[in-house]
């Protein structure tokens, strides 16, 4: 078994951001999954940061994980709400019967 | 380092399959419940690479507060009813494809970034001067935290701000027909619209009209 470096970890950050992308994708469901996925891509970065930081001995990377960490816990607060307004108003959370902007 | 490549194999593997559950279960309530899953196996893999604060820091804001807030949510719009048909759904094939030729390509990218590190590494420079090592982690956290970056500190602290402003401003709302109290009126009530001195007539009585 070989040592477990920064190329491991860069490869599980990879991983999960690529799940997280295909959850956005291919979601059918609700939107709260989507945002979940959201959050996958979140953890990935925050994985990258903090082995980049652990293996180069640069404090900073981990700084900016909190910092990523605070927006996110905003973003998913503020996207939860949206989503509760939305479901009060019309009724449905589902991806494919959300097509008022015909987008 | 048979043990942390053991720890590493382990977490990771736990994480990307309950990553891929997290997208692919039916249920909602199990995709949070894969999502807790999946932080808690990552701050587990920070905690063993010396992250240690980084990793109790994802536990509480994670598992404690947006798990929390998205079973929350799940659980209050009653999204049980609405049946997931993954492959199912007639206009949801023309996505499949689409959506994995583009995560591919980034996987692709991202190995690639990768590799040109690991084979490569002298193409960036490495700045090696800011970690003390007779420190813990967490106290050389802070004494940067607190110093170099207090500006950026202060400015997450008003994006929580702003982002609790915003959920309240947007999920409230006002009922009809809820009957409050109102202390302005209490007070401002004045004796002659509340008391009012009737001639009773005998045998007749008084009608009291609302």
């Amino acid at each position: 078994m070989t040592e477990i470096g920064l190329g491991h970890y860069l490869t599980l950050g990879a991983v999960i951001f690529s799940i997280g992308v295909i959850g956005i994708f291919l979601n059918r469901k609700n939107i709260i999954v989507i945002l979940m996925s959201i959050e996958l891509i979140l953890l990935a970065v925050n994985i990258n940061l903090v082995s980049f930081s652990i293996f180069l001995g640069d404090l900073a990377g981990q700084v900016f994980t909190l910092f990523i960490l605070t927006v996110a816990a905003a973003e998913a607060a503020i996207g939860l709400a949206i989503i509760v307004v939305y479901f009060r108003n019309s009724g449905t959370i589902r991806v494919e019967e959300i097509d008022t902007l015909k987008g | 380092m048979i043990a942390h490549s053991i720890f590493f194999y382990t977490f990771s593997l736990i994480a990307i399959i309950s990553a891929i559950m997290v997208t692919a279960s039916k249920n909602t309530v199990h995709s949070v419940f894969f999502l807790i899953l999946d932080f808690i196996s990552i701050s587990c893999l920070f905690i063993m690479i010396g992250a240690e604060f980084l990793g109790m820091i994802m536990l509480i804001v994670y598992v404690g507060a947006v798990a929390v807030l998205f079973l929350f949510v799940v659980m209050m719009l009653n999204v049980a009813q609405q049946k997931n048909q993954w492959f199912a759904a007639k206009d949801s094939s023309k996505h499949i494809p689409i959506g994995l030729i583009i995560s591919t390509l980034i996987f692709v990218e991202i190995i690639i970034v990768v590799g040109g590190w690991k084979y490569k590494p002298e193409i960036f420079d490495i700045n090696n001067s800011l970690t003390q090592f007779s420190l813990s982690n967490t106290h050389s956290l802070g004494q940067i935290l607190y110093t170099d970056y207090i500006h950026v500190f202060q400015i997450s602290g008003m994006i929580l701000l702003v982002a609790m402003i915003g959920a309240i401003v947007l999920t409230f709302r006002q009922r009809a027909g809820v009957k409050r109290q109102s202390y302005i009126k209490q007070i401002s009530r004045e004796r002659v619209e509340g008391v009012e001195v009737l001639e009773v007539e005998t045998n007749k009585g008084v009608r009291i009209d609302d």
